[in-house]
């Protein structure tokens, strides 16, 4: 039996709280602890298989053109080479995230410098690498492709509707006050630990895929869509995934090579990207230019706000940093502008990571916004305090939750925030100039269709399933919670199947909405359960108590073993947006502080001190939750300092597509990470009352450390990553 | 051409262009040990030879013949954890769990560097005894990425691990 219920208002019953088990919102450990800390937690490429044979993609060395051939003979006599496979049906670019469809194919027409064109199966892995390495590809060349991702003559368009309000112009010239900033950022890459990997499997009639993936339900239709056959013919198994961050929302290359090279060989395949793959074709985010026109009153209040980017992708391709999004509704300002403009270039796919849009928006925003608490003279977080709109500047809806004021008070109590003297270069420890910033937190808050299956057993266990996700994020945790919170249950005492497509649809991980949605499922089939129990208990839903295994009304208390008689009840929850998501603007909030130094020859920043404030609802598992504000932040550390993708402007190859050459932060690049989880209930974010908390660690982190930087010795760098080189020129004598 | 891992010995038979790390993985069934670059640098694959830490993905395994090899399927099992393995755990100093042995073994290894006095790049002298601050800590484990941010937590759990390992030995 299934539960529907498709959110069109807020839910303020607020269940959760009226259960009487107690868990909900613990500092659990983990279920999925144990195997992960002691190997024991098979990931994608980790299933032993009998007859596997090993594949290696091959990619472009050109940046636009076609493969006119390919020089099977050059490897085939090579020892246990098996075939090389360059099949229409294989796919020359990752997925977006929630396409359901299959991503640009075509192999052999080359948009990118990267771009899989082949893959080679040998009997052993070694053998595919170096026969890989050995393949002739001969190619046409065009000589019309775009490989500077700055390139000012790169064809561009507008990208959505632009939002245009009052005049902004003419606010800005009669501002009191006013900033008009131009601010640059690198792409970055997601960079998960486990590399993108497949092991396909096919038996004539099912193909099955070991996969690391991000939304399953999705990448079926992605994978049955790219093989021409039909979702029910292919299953995916994705039950541990080594991180994501958007890189795997989508099938990407390696995961239908290895189905075409199965098909065809009529043996499981197994392929693994090396990690300049993982770099070279998966997903990057977009570099950004963004504009930021700030025109305040002399109270500080904003009265005009402009928000202008340009950002690229590759041709066909409909994804374009959203960078705006947060934009639209954090400040006010009658007087407003936001606009996208995309370029077309050929690099390669540009899409989701980790907080698209807000990532680089926020934090770009934040730095432009302490530039104009400096000009005012004012507490940057007064500033903020200042500029809180009373409803959706644009289109005039309400806030749901909105604990942002709480975020920055307990943020800056945390940190021993003093906001007096804001004026640079006052405090130097031996050759480090020091300082600190601070910085707004806020990412949209989004929720997704999911179903999840909750069985009781006849014992009074439960079992809960969904072809969810958990990427690292703790769902295993919180959705046994869930269930063990409505239910009565020790969490130990439910089990949380997840990442298989057998089992039914869940929302999958991505754009922070897992929890609340698939939660949500979860949350609406206990709830059917407890109708059910209540009824033979011969009580109602409201009237009953569900704790320790028992089932409790009035002056009954009957073990649910014995209220179930030998007889199993399994409920599906089906969870739906619906009005409620046009109706409210439903977000996370929170606030950063930073302290760094700078290195007064160097020009290197250390990040020294690093606290947040955050608000995401119901928190449904306080070391999860803080767990995923700290990894947030470390990406705010690596956005701000070190990140970027580096690309030879002539074509278009990636020059450092590795973990030696792009920087992500390391253990000593990050100070013991103070995070404060502030208590909110939100009705309109879910019938949890719980948002979500997977990237909102990272939306204005670098700005916090920018405005760190200014503070400590008076350089504003307006181009991330804040690499010396750009503190060098500007810092003062030391 | 021999060597012994977790106590058993394995030969070595294969492909001579086997790194450590795919022996491991591939023809010993360990999937413990993780591969996250293959060029050494991530430490996905750190598994203790002969007591020290190494990247398994930067050494052939014919050069290992007759070292004592170390994986995390060697430290600890699910129901039988060691306190390291314990207080990851307990701190969650992980997330996806990908880079967890490889931080794992390393920890070991560090642990075992720094009660041997071997000092470190933010060590203020290179030859005495080393106490194993945070930042210590940190910088030995830097050779360890963690993408999804879980260093604080990690930096936590090592140090309870040490000081329960400490209160064990006195």
């Amino acid at each position: 039996m299934t539960r529907s219920l498709t959110m069109d208002r807020p839910d303020d019953r607020n269940r959760l709280d009226a259960m009487a088990q107690g868990v909900i919102g613990q500092p659990l450990d983990r279920p999925d602890g144990p195997a992960k800390v002691t190997g024991t937690a098979p990931y994608a490429a980790e299933y032993p298989v009998d007859g596997m044979a090993e594949g290696v993609l091959v990619t472009a060395t050109i940046s636009k053109g076609e493969v006119t051939a390919i020089d099977e003979q050059s490897v085939l006599s090579m020892p246990g080479v098996l075939a090389v496979i360059s099949d229409q049906r294989m796919t020359a670019r990752a997925a977006q995230g929630g396409a359901g469809e299959a991503p640009v194919q075509q192999v052999r027409q080359v948009q990118y410098y990267g771009q899989p064109i082949a893959v080679v199966l040998a009997e052993t892995f070694e053998q595919a690498r170096d026969a890989a390495k050995h393949l002739k590809v001969t190619y046409r060349e065009d000589d019309d492709a775009v490989t500077d991702p700055h390139d000012p003559a790169a064809p561009t368009e507008t990208y959505d509707e632009p939002i245009d309000q009052g005049n902004l112009a003419q606010a800005m010239a009669q501002a009191a006050y006013a900033v008009d900033v131009t601010y640059t950022t690198e792409g970055h890459n997601s960079a998960p630990m486990e590399p993108h990997a497949s092991i396909a499997e096919w038996d004539g009639q099912t193909l099955t895929l070991h996969s690391s993936l991000q939304m399953l339900a999705y990448n079926q239709k992605e994978l049955a869509d790219s093989l021409d056959l039909a979702p029910e013919q292919v299953r995916l198994i994705s039950p541990y995934v080594g991180g994501g961050f958007g890189s795997k929302l989508g099938i990407s290359p390696e995961g239908v090579a290895a189905s075409v090279a199965a098909m065809q060989l009529n043996r499981p395949v197994r392929v693994v990207m090396l990690r300049q793959q993982v770099f070279q074709c998966v997903m990057r985010r977009s570099e950004t230019t963004q504009r930021l026109r700030l025109a305040a009153d002399a109270n500080g209040r904003l009265t005009g706000f402009g928000h202008e980017a340009r950002v690229s992708n590759l041709p066909e391709e409909e994804f374009a940093e959203p960078v705006t999004q947060a934009s639209e509704f954090l400040y006010p300002g009658e007087h407003r502008r936001l606009a996208i403009e995309l370029a077309r270039v050929n690099l390669m796919t540009a899409g989701s990571v980790r907080a698209p849009g807000e990532a680089v928006g926020m934090q770009v925003l934040e730095s432009a916004m302490d530039e104009l608490a400096n000009a005012i003279g004012m507490d940057p977080v007064e500033l903020r305090l200042r500029n809180i709109p009373d409803q959706h500047p644009s289109e005039g809806i309400p806030y749901s939750s909105r604990k942002l004021v709480e975020c920055l008070k307990a943020g800056a109590e945390r940190f021993g925030w003093d906001g007096s003297d804001r004026t640079p270069g006052q405090r130097r420890e031996g050759e480090w100039w020091i300082g600190t910033g601070m910085a707004n937190a806020c990412r949209v808050h989004n929720i997704n269709e999911a179903q999840a299956r909750v069985t009781l057993s006849p014992d009074g266990t439960a079992i809960v399933a969904s072809d969810m996700t958990d990427i690292g994020t703790g769902t295993y945790a919180i959705l046994g919670q869930i269930a063990g919170e409505m239910l009565g249950l020790d969490p130990a005492d439910v089990l949380v199947q997840l990442g298989d497509t057998t089992l039914p649809p869940g929302s999958g991980s991505g754009g922070s909405w897992g929890a609340a949605s698939t939660g949500s499922a979860v949350f609406e089939a206990c709830e059917a359960i407890r109708e059910h129990l209540a009824e033979q208990l011969g009580t109602t839903e409201e009237e009953l108590t569900l704790k320790d295994g028992f089932a409790i009304a009035g002056n009954r208390r009957v073990a649910l073993p014995d209220l179930l008689a030998g007889a199993e009840v399994e409920r599906t929850g089906h969870f739906k947006p619906g009005e409620i998501t046009e109706a409210f603007a439903a977000a996370m909030y929170g606030a950063f502080f930073a302290e760094v130094a700078v290195n007064a020859y160097t020009g290197e920043t250390r990040v020294r001190r690093f606290a947040g404030a955050f608000s995401m609802g119901r928190v449904l598992n306080e070391k999860t939750a803080t767990s995923q504000c700290m990894g947030g932040m470390v990406w705010g550390i690596g956005s701000a300092l070190t990140e970027e993708l580096t690309f030879d402007a002539r074509d278009g190859h990636l020059v450092n597509p590795d973990l030696a050459e792009y920087h992500i932060p390391v253990n000593l690049d990050v100070p013991h990470l103070d995070v404060v989880l502030v208590d909110e209930r939100d009705p309109a974010g879910s019938p949890l009352q719980a948002k979500g908390v997977g990237e909102l660690g990272i939306c204005g982190a670098a700005g916090a450390i920018n405005n760190a930087i200014y503070h400590a010795c008076g350089v504003r760098v307006r181009s991330f990553p804040m690499t010396p080189d750009k503190l060098l020129a500007e810092l003062p004598d030391p | 051409m021999q060597l012994t891992i977790n106590g058993t010995a394995h030969e070595i038979t294969g492909d001579p262009r086997t790194s450590l790390l795919d022996f491991l993985r591939h023809d010993c069934g360990l999937t413990g040990t993780k591969k996250g670059c293959d060029h050494g640098q991530c430490g996905a694959c750190t598994v203790l030879v002969n007591g020290q830490r190494v990247n398994s993905c930067l050494t052939l395994a014919i050069m290992q013949d007759g070292h004592e090899v170390t994986t995390i399927e060697g430290i600890g099992t699910p129901d039988a954890m060691d306190p390291l393995q314990a207080a990851f755990v307990k701190h969650d100093g992980y997330q996806c769990g990908y880079c967890t042995p490889g931080q794992i073994c390393s920890a070991k290894g560090m642990l075992a560097e720094a009660a041997n006095g071997w000092a470190s790049f933010v060590s203020e002298d290179l030859d005495g005894k080393v106490e194993l601050s945070a930042e210590e800590i940190r910088e030995r484990m830097s050779g360890n990425l963690c993408r999804c941010g879980a260093y604080s937590n990690i930096v936590d759990a090592i140090t309870e691990a040490m000081s329960t390992q400490t209160a064990g030995a006195e």
